[in-house]
């Protein structure tokens, strides 16, 4: 293992961030704080409860699930695509290193910048609701796995981008839909029985509901269900990302 | 020969179907400096993706100090430092990291000590701090050289380093080459500045349509290839040439007071000395006479139009 370059890929892509502290860590709060604002103050007046929970504290897993989801596609997509932009990806290409220590650096890098802000907006929502995490080992796991694996699709995206629309084409129309429509802010049971059938097929709606079991022991699906269904999304896009190296689809000619 | 790099019958042909390597065989000696010279789109730079592991191979061998590039590529990359053609850099990060993260890269331990020493070698060092989105071409240039001398390689491929730099880059440059080679490290230099290659090659190759067309030790090559004139200038000058002149490849000039006469100067007679008497003899009188080499230029430039 090439740990130095890994090293090197991590820290740089770290840098990044401190170089950028507005954008990368003061943005995401601010506006976690304002859906705070908008669904917890403005709608939680009408919906007082959710299977028995306040809405603004049952909002906060979903919260943080979509601020991570698309800050670790965001950050890992930008993260490998950017050399490639500006004509760097040769010195990775003739570096000593393997693509595994590639994605690791990268994916490394960019879930470790979401876990950070997922655990930043998780102190600022403290500030807004009264919040009880029942378990705080799955919590934790549920966070590292999801960021680990969006990083994992957006260094996917990051690869396969031609350019920047195309960078931004699978987070706007893909990523932000799924995860608005995977019950971020709603219980899948307050839907008409039509709309709970297809949220079913919403990835994300297993994600979300793993996630908001760690913190208050209610879901829409089995915690069971949830777990695997992340590691199944986690093993897609593994076996993606192996293919990519392994045949070299816009990495190497 | 103890051959650092081994090229055994390389070929490259891209998805489009464009062969930009046709089995070119090469051998390059530690500590040597090699100029790969050629024409836009002969196949230098793809040569060099390959060995450095930016572009695969279609087939062929290459081996790097031993290793091969495919099979063994951690240790066959990590003696190989490359300065890119395109000027390209992470444009936010300074100097000092920017050069810091390739030694990383080529799993190197952090060296703060090798780091300065080779940017203060390059002029970079006041420069350390600097964003590199902040600094000129030319330091620019200078920092790709000094991420590919970050991890001390053993090989340095050098494409095209000095196009559009100024001669103070220029001169740094070769005076850092010479360093280079001192210590030991093979260098393979592209380049379409043939004084270049005239200046610091030792060997030179000429490459074209993905062919090696040659490769010769440059003042063999220019020995061998190079064809030497004689300028003779006459104290009057000549409407036409003597019937005793005409068994000699003569060229008059437009005035007829100067002739040229090309010859081979490896052959065991150039007719010098049977020239001047019979000039002499013909009546001619020589006020001066001056001989010149053809440049390596002008024997490129032979090579490629045959090959054309």
């Amino acid at each position: 293992m090439n740990w130095q370059a890994i090293r090197a890929i991590y820290t740089s892509e770290m840098g990044r961030t401190v170089r950028t502290p507005l954008q990368s860590l003061v943005s995401p709060v601010i506006s976690t704080s304002l859906y705070f604002v908008v669904f917890g103050s403005a709608i939680g007046n009408r919906i007082q409860q959710v299977e028995g929970i306040e809405y603004g504290a049952f909002i906060v897993p979903g919260l943080i699930m979509l601020t991570i989801m698309m800050q670790s596609v965001s950050n890992a997509s930008f993260g490998i695509y950017f050399p490639k932009f500006i004509g760097t990806f040769y010195e990775l290409l003739s570096a000593p290193i393997t693509y595994l220590e590639i994605v690791i650096g990268f994916v490394g890098a960019a879930a470790t910048k979401s876990l950070v802000i997922g655990l930043i907006i998780l102190a600022t929502a403290a500030f807004f609701v009264e919040l009880r995490i029942a378990h705080p080992v799955l919590m934790l796991s549920f966070l590292v796995l999801t960021c680990v694996t969006f990083a994992l699709l957006g260094f996917i995206i990051g690869i396969v981008a031609r350019n920047f629309e195309q960078l931004q084409l699978v987070p706007l129309l893909v990523v932000t839909p799924l995860v608005f429509l995977g019950g971020s802010f709603y219980s899948v049971a307050m839907l008409p029985p039509f709309w709970q059938t297809v949220t079913h097929f919403n990835p994300v709606l297993y994600l979300i509901s793993g996630f908001r079991w760690s913190f208050y022991e209610v879901s829409d699906v089995g915690v069971g269900v949830s777990l695997a269904a992340i590691a199944l999304f986690l093993f897609a896009c593994l076996a993606v990302t192996w293919w990519l190296f392994r045949t070299g689809y816009r990495i190497k000619s | 020969m103890t051959a650092i790099v081994d090229i055994r019958d390389l070929t490259k042909t891209y998805g489009s179907g464009h062969q930009a390597l046709k089995g070119v065989s090469l051998q390059i000696a530690q500590g040597e400096i090699l100029a790969l010279l050629g024409p836009n789109g002969a196949g230098k730079t793809t040569m060099i993706s390959v060995i450095c592991g930016i572009t695969n191979p279609t087939s062929g061998t290459v081996t790097v100090a031993g290793h091969d590039i495919i099979r063994d590529f951690r240790a066959a990359r990590a003696t190989i430092g490359l300065v890119p053609q395109e000027v390209a850099l992470e444009p936010f990060a300074n100097v000092a990291d920017t050069v810091a993260y390739t030694r990383g890269l080529f799993g190197k331990a952090p060296a703060p000590d090798r780091i300065e020493a080779i940017l203060r070698n390059l002029s970079l060092w006041d420069k350390r701090n600097a964003q590199v989105n902040e600094l000129s071409g030319g330091m620019k240039r200078r920092v790709l050289i000094a991420k590919a001398l970050s991890h001390e390689p053993r090989v340095l491929f050098l494409d095209e380093p000095t196009a559009g730099v100024d001669v103070e880059l220029r001169k740094d440059m070769w005076r850092i080459v010479g360093e280079l080679r001192e210590g030991g490290v093979t260098i393979i230099l592209t380049t379409h500045y043939i004084e270049e290659a005239e200046a610091i090659a030792d060997r030179v190759g000429v490459i074209n349509h993905g062919q090696l067309l040659l490769v010769e030790d440059k003042a063999t090559l220019m020995a061998r290839m190079g064809r030497k004139e004689m300028l003779i200038e006459l104290q009057e000058p000549v409407s036409a040439l003597p019937e005793a002149l005409s068994g000699y490849s003569l060229e008059r000039n437009g005035a007829g007071d100067v002739l040229t006469y090309a010859y081979d100067s490896q052959a065991a007679r150039t007719g010098i000395t049977r020239l001047l008497s019979d000039l002499n003899a013909a009546g001619l009188n020589v006020r001066d006479v001056q001989t010149r080499q053809s440049s390596l230029e002008e024997i490129f430039v032979g090579l490629v139009k045959e090959d054309a």
